[in-house]
């Protein structure tokens, strides 16, 4: 069971909870610290906010987008349809997301099992019995930081199916969670979002550069 | 730990993901949404609200991602083989 838990994140919060609360400073200020960030690679929270991270996603975007470049210049077809070169870039980013996720999550390797159409239906297993061994060290982190943080109200009985409807409803959002149970949507969810906030970023990033040197040509 | 987790399972008697487990799931889920990170008010947030705006976010990552595909892929058909190489030398330096 303890290699199971390694193999998931936070492995730290087993030692003492006084760490949450540096993990919670390294999510926000993941800029000043990024070589302890990246020595740390198996914490999910600053795994997705560190700068290390960030190179290697934009590395990987930036091969996959000339990819796809060069093969619509390459096809007859050059007709002006940019929903289709849009959707050719969207599957190219999200692959790029999926293979920087290095397989431990749900929905990377939905994204990835859709475009190969291969199914990786033994990692699921192991994935459900490490769920509930994480979340009872969380109590521990949680309880000394419910202070500051706004604390969420307890589940009764009478917001459980509402709960449980929602719950649905975003595990048809995130890729590949559509049949999985409550913790694991969550769970997911939680990695899903970092993810994307950082592929938003590298590609506002991106626009920005290009659109800028199209405009100013750089003195180099 | 086992002793935690029987305590945990307690609580619930009928399903074995417990209510307390959901709850920090949530608690963590809240921490990561913009709206509701720096929420100042001592006032609990309901675990619906937190889901709602999970499911608002995504989809609106989700848009913005669309977006910036499609401004992405007009400036790469316009640029060419030089100004993108020029870039992939400025990022990985």
């Amino acid at each position: 069971m303890a290699s199971l838990i390694s193999d998931n994140e936070q492995p730290s919060m087993t030692i003492n909870p006084n760490s949450t609360a540096h993990v919670r400073k390294k999510k926000r200020f993941s800029s000043s610290s990024p070589s302890s960030s990246a020595s740390i690679s198996t914490e999910s929270h600053p795994r997705w906010r560190s700068e290390k991270q960030h190179r290697i996603y934009s590395a990987k975007l930036i091969q996959a987008l000339k990819q796809v470049r060069l093969s619509s210049s390459s096809s007859v077809t050059s007709s002006p349809t940019t929903h289709t070169r849009g959707k050719a870039v969207r599957e190219a980013a999200d692959r790029a997301l999926a293979v920087s996720a290095r397989g431990r999550t749900l929905w990377s390797r939905a994204i990835l099992a859709n475009r190969i159409k291969l199914k990786f239906r033994k990692h699921k297993r192991p994935r459900q019995t490490v769920i509930p061994a994480m979340t009872t060290v969380v109590t521990t982190g949680t309880s000394r930081n419910k202070k500051r943080r706004v604390s969420v109200v307890r589940l009764n009985k009478k917001s459980i199916p509402t709960v449980n409807r929602k719950v649905r409803v975003l595990g048809r959002l995130v890729p590949g969670c559509k049949k999985e149970s409550v913790p694991v949507i969550l769970e997911e969810a939680t990695d899903y979002i970092q993810a994307l906030e950082m592929q938003v970023r590298a590609m506002n990033s991106l626009v920005e550069l290009l659109s800028g040197s199209a405009s100013a040509p750089p003195p180099i | 730990m086992s002793g935690r987790r029987s305590r945990s399972r307690q609580s619930s008697g009928t399903s074995r993901i417990s209510e307390e487990q959901i709850n920090d799931l949530i608690i963590k889920l809240q921490q990561l949404l913009p709206e509701l990170r720096d929420n100042r008010r001592s006032d609990k947030v309901s675990a619906a609200r937190v889901l709602q705006e999970t499911c608002n976010y995504i989809r609106n990552l989700h848009r913005e991602v669309d977006d910036l595909s499609e401004r992405l892929s007009e400036l790469l058909a316009n640029t060419d083989t030089a100004q993108a190489a020029l870039i992939r030398s400025l990022l990985t330096q």
